[in-house]
């Protein structure tokens, strides 16, 4: 059954903010769930996260970042078009817990997947403050909804808002400039970011942190294993064990490495679609 | 009339032509073929061939219709015990199923009559010119079943319940309904549009698909329980196995279910046409010698590879792969490496397999099963290698096991269940096919379905209840 695009909204330079008609997905979705998705009958199944729930009008927010053909694809999509297929809610929800002080560490379009999180947290009667990050200003994502779960920080490569810097300096800033503590943290955004924050929540004392990982998957239902990781020194299934482990455990190197393994073949992918998509300089 | 001691050859493309294609590799006979070999049926009183068939089809009957060029009763007849003819024609290990019990093959010199393309010719020729036509359907029970996994078990059971009057809804993990038939085993094996084909058949019946819904995730397993009165478990063992020996991670290392659920379902060999990507090595090594290794080692010649070997620790006698995908593995050129046990994955500076160091092997001792083990002779050997594909076994689909802790499991990680009902331990609830035997064959799958359908037909007309 086609799944329609109720709402599309451009968030920033290749990045969309969808709202997806999918009755029954968002009847279960809890926080830290995914979706896989396939555009069309040649596509490929791409998994991404569940941003936001609207049960009322059966429908899931996601925000997609366009990196290769499927995601641009996606992105050139409009309100009223269809995705052929939609399976989910996958995935183990967050742990979401009264751990009492949680630190949010948010990069590009991974604050999306952290919203529902901070959400849930945030209803579990956790103070929680927020680090987002993105390249410039234009990429720091969904700022008043984390504002109304409580204090952020903002960090750009670039300076044009908040801090010069990266997520981890802002992590320094708060533990050792403004002496907070934290019982828990979650860390979401590409895997080199996550890795860094890990490593550095470590030399913090963080006593834990989650990090969602994002391997390159197939089924998202346990049934193929592209998308193993290794944590802690044993082999998981992120779809089915995931994707949230302790970032303390993960082998990041590994994860970095197999993410690069279709690099040219997403190429070829990529510049055929461009050569057909006509000009996408809007998206 | 002089008897033919062989098995009428059916044609198949030359194998330097088919190892640049997906077409099917065996063509099916041309009507006087069947015909002709339908003769060497002796239509024996005993009918052996019956009893090896876990479904139990009137085989003589079938053949003798077959004799007489009335193919249309043929495969009428095939259909009242088997809704996938074509299918199994193909796919049936009959060597060891119905033919295997054969009496001509008894004679000395003689083979048995080829029952599985006498069955294939049959549902190929009612696809080709045969009105469909449907069974009779009881009157409505009024009753909901719901069939988790669109596999060869639980398409079987929503067939024969459809048919019985239940009102039943096949929910499916996947974008396609079929399983194995879809994901696993290759277009030349078996192409997809005769899956497509044997699946509309079984939506004529009355039966919904809904495909994309993970029961478990989807749609919880107690929400399940409420809506329906009974419930068929076939969720399959799709799950892979790895060896665990340290290089599983490094890139170019693949389970066989990625590979061919790329390559299958995904249409990789159709890249980029279609969206989904393989990156296809030189050397490819698949690991072990059953059928989904052989499936993945021919799947790899015939998107690229240059050369293509199986690597496995025992011999050619203990191959648990059918006698026929060997030959036809040999004959496109596989290369084999016998008594060679993977023990490391050597990967480059940048993580990317270059090779596999391997124990070298000897037959010791019979084992419980009664083959030869291996055991290490002390030596290794190197083998280069820049894509490796695991293919040592599957095991349980758990996406659904985790989310169902009351269902009783075996040691194995399997659901613990009645094999001549599919009951569980859980009231309304059976299950049948690979989540159950653990890895096996389509045929013994749809047996278990039509078991359980017949089980589940009487559990809820109120004649039989086992958890009482
Ligand atoms: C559980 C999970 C949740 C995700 N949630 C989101 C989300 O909410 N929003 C979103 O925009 N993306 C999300 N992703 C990432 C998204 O799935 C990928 O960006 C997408 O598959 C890329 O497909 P493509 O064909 O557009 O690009 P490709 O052609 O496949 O890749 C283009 C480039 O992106 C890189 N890449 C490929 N796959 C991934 C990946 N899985 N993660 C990161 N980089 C990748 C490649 O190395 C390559 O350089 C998620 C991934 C996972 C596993
Ligand atoms: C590569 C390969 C080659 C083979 N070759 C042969 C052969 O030549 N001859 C032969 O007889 N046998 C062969 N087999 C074995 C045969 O395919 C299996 O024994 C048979 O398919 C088992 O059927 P099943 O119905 O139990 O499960 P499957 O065919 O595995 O189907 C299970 C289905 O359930 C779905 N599912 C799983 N979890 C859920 C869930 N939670 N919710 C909804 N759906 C779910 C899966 O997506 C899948 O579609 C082969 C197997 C493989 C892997
Ligand atoms: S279904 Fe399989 S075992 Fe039964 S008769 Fe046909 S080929 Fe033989
Ligand atoms: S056992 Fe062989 S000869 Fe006898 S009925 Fe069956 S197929 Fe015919
Ligand atoms: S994506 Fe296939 S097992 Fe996780």
């Amino acid at each position: 059954m086609p799944h329609k695009i109720l709402k599309k909204q451009k968030l920033a330079h290749l990045v969309h903010d969808f709202v997806i008609e999918a009755p029954r997905i968002v009847k279960h979705a809890k926080p830290g769930h995914f979706i896989v998705i396939r555009l069309h009958e040649r596509g490929e199944r791409i998994p991404l996260t569940i941003a936001d729930t609207y049960p009322e009008k059966g429908a899931f927010r996601m925000i997609v970042r366009a990196v290769g053909k499927t995601t641009y694809e996606l992105c050139s999509m409009r309100e009223g078009d269809e995705i052929l297929d939609v399976v989910g809610p996958l995935g183990r929800p967050s742990e979401i817990d009264k751990y009492g002080k949680v630190l949010l560490i948010g990069g590009g379009v991974g604050i999306a997947t952290l919203h529902p999180i901070a959400k849930a947290l945030k209803e579990a009667g956790n103070e929680i403050i927020a680090i987002l990050g993105g390249r410039s200003a234009e990429y720091v994502i969904m700022q008043e909804e984390f504002k109304s779960f409580g204090e952020i920080v903002i960090t750009t490569d670039d300076g044009s808002l908040g801090m010069k810097g990266v997520v981890t300096d802002a992590m320094e800033y708060l533990v050792r400039e403004k002496g907070k503590r934290f019982d828990a943290a979650w860390a979401v955004g590409p895997t080199v970011m996550m890795k860094f924050a890990a490593l550095k929540g470590k030399e913090l004392e963080i006593p834990k942190m989650w990090v969602s990982l994002n391997p390159i998957m197939v089924d998202g239902t346990g049934m193929c294993g592209a998308c193993r990781v290794s944590v802690g020194g044993e082999i998981k299934f992120a779809c089915v064990d995931g994707p949230e482990f302790d970032g303390y455990q993960v082998e990041w190197d590994e994860l970095i490495r197999r993410l690069k393994q279709y690099k040219e073949k997403e190429e070829e992918a990529f510049n055929r679609f461009l050569r057909r998509a006509g000009d996408i300089s809007w998206l | 009339m002089k008897r033919q001691p062989h098995k009428t050859p059916m044609s198949e493309q030359d194998p330097k032509v088919r190892i640049h294609n997906f077409d099917e590799v065996a063509l099916g006979y041309t009507p006087e073929e069947a015909i002709q070999e339908a003769q060497r049926c002796i239509t024996c009183p005993t009918m052996p061939c019956v009893k090896g068939c876990p479904v139990h089809i009137d085989i003589p009957t079938f053949i003798k219709y077959i004799k007489e060029g009335n193919f249309q009763g043929a495969i009428d007849t095939i259909k009242l015990y088997n809704n996938l003819p074509a299918v199994c024609g193909r796919v049936c290990p009959q060597e060891n199923q119905c033919e295997a019990q054969c009496v001509v093959a008894k004679i000395p010199g003689f083979e048995p009559v080829a029952i599985g393309r006498l069955e294939r010719f049959v549902a190929d020729w009612e696809a080709e010119h045969g009105e469909l036509k449907l069974p009779e359907i009881k009157e409505k029970k009024g009753k909901k079943v719901a069939v988790v996994g669109a596999g060869p078990s639980g398409l079987t059971a929503a067939a024969d319940l459809a048919k019985l009057g239940y009102d039943v809804t096949i929910f499916e993990a996947f974008h396609k309904a079929g399983g194995v038939l879809v994901y696993g085993i290759p277009e030349f094996r078996l192409p997809k549009k005769i899956v497509e084909r044997e699946i509309e058949y079984i939506k004529k019946l009355g039966v919904k698909i809904e495909t994309n819904v993970v029961v478990g995730k989807t749609i919880p397993v107690d929400e399940m329980l409420r809506e329906f009165d009974a419930v068929f478990i076939g969720v399959g063992a799709g799950a892979p196995k790895f060896i665990g020996i340290p290089g599983t991670n490094l890139n170019g290392v693949y389970s066989a279910s990625e590979f061919l659920t790329r390559v299958n379902l995904m249409k990789a060999y159709k890249f980029p046409e279609y969206d989904t990507p393989i990156v296809i090595g030189k050397n490819v090594a698949v690991i072990g010698a059953g059928n989904t290794a052989m499936d993945a080692a021919r799947t790899a010649l015939r998107v690229g590879a240059e050369k293509v070997m199986i690597v496995y620790r025992r011999t050619e006698k203990e191959m648990p792969a059918r006698l026929e995908e060997y030959h036809h593995a040999v004959e496109e050129g596989i290369e084999f490496h016998w008594l060679r046990q993977p023990v490391e994955y050597v990967g480059d500076e940048n993580g990317q397999v270059i090779g596999i160091k391997c124990a070298v092997m000897e037959l010791g001792e019979p084992g419980a099963d009664g083959r030869r083990r291996p055991k290490p002779t002390g030596e290794y050997d190197f083998i280069e290698s820049d894509m490796i594909i695991e293919a040592i076994g599957q095991q349980a689909q758990r996406i659904l096991l985790d989310e169902f802790p009351q269902l009783k499991r075996n040691k194995r990680g399997y659901i613990e269940a009645d094999l001549e009902t599919g009951a569980t331990s859980v009231k309304g609830v059976f299950a049948g096919g690979d989540i159950v035997t653990g890895a096996a064959t389509v045929i013994e799958a749809m047996g278990a379905g039509k078991k359980a359908a017949k089980a589940i037909d009487r559990y809820l007309s109120g004649e039989w209840n086992p958890w009482e």
